[in-house]
Order: structure tokens, then sequence, then C-alpha cells
């Protein structure tokens, strides 16, 4: 057996195995296998390895794709959900030039907004079995509220109008948020069911909602210009998801 | 959604190979992030940007760019994650979404021992075929620090299913 007259490097027993070899070498490269052993048990190890991972994860390719991933659904989410974030790809599109734009692109992470739902979960089990003093400002000084809020957390506060759900404001308060004031608002239905709109400062400009059950509650999470709400509430998915598009679309109006 | 550039086929063509690419999209997050709720988040987030990109999407390789969105946007997810790690057990509603599946659990056990960069190499070439040259694209950086990702994640995956196996607990 002659020794290929250049020696092999490790990466070439990599790019051997990943397909990268020019076709020229890969003739040296199987001699100089047969001649190292323990050359030859690692690029084994390394085809195994391969072949376990197929063997772990392809079955996903032939599982049935999930509703919430089907395309026509993921380009049916309301456009308005997505403006924000395409100024700022267009400007990292126009700078980037190249794959790597997309590092420098709006990527919202979920779990800033976990966090964020959190605090507001907390806050609304906090307050909302309070029976005298839900509340700093009752619902019906609106206008006080509102410009109070606003002047202290740095964005247009606004107590959306749900009367139409049935839902009328109890008021609101001021809290701690992640990065600065929050604003807090309750509003209650004739039967007691109560639903809160916590709203702080965000790191992300814009997401889309995210839901996340904890306990009774349920809570919908996204962001807009820069302000991230939660909507929460008990029990039903489909009454909270009604209640958080309604603010949605009057936070959306007014302009955050 | 209009593509204003493109005309109506050529939208389709794009919204086609977008859609020829869930699967694959969903076996690399998986495996990226494994936990299969994460992993749809993560294919929903690519998803949803790529076609708000649609527009600004001017030709080029289709597969590549799903690959660099999903991949930017675990590094973001695990980079807050690290942040703020305490936040997390108490939102998990799904603890059981991962691990459940017993079998080949030790590579995906070893997977979740390696650096996040050298898993993604590791899982662009190994499981989803890239070539260096795309994942150098993908990862912003030179072909020579693919390779060398590429063979210490190797040195270490073989190292972990060969039994030394670190006493890292995982921390979700």
């Amino acid at each position: 057996m002659t020794e290929p007259t250049i020696p092999v490097t490790e990466d070439e027993l990599h790019a051997y195995v990943d397909n990268e070899l020019p076709a020229e070498r890969r003739g040296d490269v199987e001699a100089w296998l047969a001649a190292h052993p323990e050359d030859a048990e690692r690029v084994q190890s390394w085809i195994s390895m391969a072949e376990e991972l197929h063997a772990r994860y392809d079955s996903i390719i032939n599982e049935p794709v999930p509703k919430r991933l089907e395309l026509e659904r993921v380009a049916q989410q309301p456009r308005k959900w997505l403006y924000g974030a395409i100024a700022a790809s267009l400007i990292a599109f126009a700078t980037g030039g190249g794959v790597g734009w997309f590092a420098h692109g709006a990527a919202a992470s979920p779990s800033v907004f976990q966090s964020f739902t959190l605090d507001a979960l907390d806050a609304h089990r906090l307050y909302v079995v309070e029976v005298r003093h839900p509340v700093d400002v009752p619902g019906d000084q609106r206008a006080h509220l509102q410009a109070w809020l606003t002047k202290r957390c740095g964005w247009d506060v606004h107590a959306p109008d749900l009367e139409g759900t049935g839902l009328k404001l109890v008021g609101g308060r001021l809290l701690p948020g992640p990065g600065g004031p929050a604003s807090f608002l309750m509003y209650e239905g004739p039967s007691g069911e109560r639903f809160t709109i916590y709203a702080a400062k965000a790191t992300t400009a814009e997401t889309q909602m995210r839901y996340t059950a904890s306990g009774n509650d349920g809570a919908l999470a996204w962001a807009e210009r820069g302000v991230g709400f939660v909507v929460t509430g008990g029990g039903d998915r489909d009454r909270l998801t009604q209640v958080a598009r309604l603010v949605y679309d009057q936070t959306e109006k007014i302009g955050g | 959604m209009r593509a204003d550039r493109a005309g109506p086929n050529a939208m389709t063509a794009f919204r086609q190979s977008v859609e020829a690419m869930i699967p694959a999209l969903r076996r690399y997050a998986r495996a990226l992030a494994r936990d299969a709720d994460i992993a749809d988040d993560l294919v929903q987030d690519t998803l949803v940007r790529a076609l708000r990109s649609e527009r600004l999407f001017l030709g080029g390789d289709v597969r590549s760019w799903l690959y660099t969105i999903l991949t930017n946007l675990n590094k973001n997810r695990r980079r807050s994650l690290a942040r703020r790690p305490q936040f997390m057990p108490l939102l998990d509603n799904n603890p059981d979404a991962s691990g459940t599946e017993a079998e080949g659990r030790d590579i995906a056990r070893a997977l979740a021992t390696l650096a996040e960069e050298q898993r993604a190499v590791l899982l662009l070439v190994m499981l989803e075929g890239l070539s260096y040259r795309e994942v150098a694209d993908i990862q912003a950086v030179p072909i020579g620090t693919v390779m060398s990702r590429l063979a210490r994640a190797r040195a270490h995956v073989k190292a972990v299913l060969e039994g030394e196996r670190p006493a890292l607990r995982r921390v979700k």
C-alpha cells in the first residue's frame, strides 16, 4: 500500500465524510484510511453519528405539518401585525447585502415575552381578587387615568373600550415593569369575569401574539412599536382571544 | 400580501419553495431546540418572517435563507433565555414535550451538551445536508470556522456517546 504523496489532513477527513472533497483526492483519503485504522475508526464514528441523527429526527419529516404552520394560516395573520419589522428588515437588507443580513434584523424572541407575561400574570393574580381596592384610579375617571399613565409610562396609554364584549373598565394602576413603569388596566364583565391589560416597554419592537396558560389563567402577549402588551383572563381561551383582539385593534388604531 | 416586484407566478414559486421546506425546518428546529413546542414556534416565526420579507427576497437560495432565519431566531431565543433563566420553569407549559422519545435519546442528549454554534453546524451539515459554504453563509463566518466547529462538535458528540457523559443537567 502506498502512502499518498501529500498527507491527509483532519479537515480532509471531515470533507471526505461530507462529500466536500475534490473527487481526485478521494482515492488518496481512502488509501490513507486503509493504512491508518484510528482515523478510519473516527471516520466510521462520524458516519454512524449521521445515521443516528437521521434515525432520531427523520420521522419528523413525515409528520403532518401542524395547522399553525400551514402557509395559508401564517400568511393570513393580519398584515398590521407585521408592519413594524418590515422597515427594520428593509434597512437591514440594504446594509447587510448578503445572507448575513438577518443577523441585524428585528428578530423577536419568544422568551422575552414569556418573562413579560409572567409579570403580567402575577399582577393579574394579585389584583383580580381584590374587591375593595383593585385599582388606584377608577374607570369612571378614564381621561385622568389615561393621562396619568401616559405621563408616567412614556407612551400613549389608552384604555380600550371593551363594552362591545360586555367588559367595563374597572380602572388602572401603575406597576413596576421589566425596564420601567408598566400600566395595568382592569376590566370586569357582568358575571364578575375580570380581564387585565398589562403594558410595559419591550426590548423587541414587534412580535406575533403568543398564548401562555398558567393555572386557571391564560395570557396573550404581543409587542407593538416597542411596547409589550399582555391580556390576561381566567378560563376560556377563545374568550381571551376575542378580548385580546379588541384590545389589539384599538391600540393599533391609537398608535401604541 | 402582494409581490410588488415579482409577478404573481414568481410569488407562487416563492411560497411553494418555502412550503416545501417546512418539514425539513421542523426537523432541524427539533434537533436544535430539543423541545417540540419551542421547535414549532421557531418554525412559525421563521415562516412569518419569510413571508413578511417576500417582497424583499430578490432571488437566491430560499432554503439557505430559511435556515439562516431559523438559526438566528434560535440564537436570540437562547440569548434571552440566558438573561432571565429563572423565569422559564414557571412558564413551562409542557415540560414533557422533550425527552419522551426514548429512542435515540443519547444522540439528543449529546447534542444538548454542545455549544450553540457547534450544534447548528453539526445539524446543518450532518442532518440537513448543507455544504460548508452554505453553513458559512448562514452563520456569517469563514469556511474555516465552520470546519473547526464541525470538527469540535464531532469530537465532543463522539466522546459523549462513548460514555464520557458530562454531568450536565439540562437547563430548561
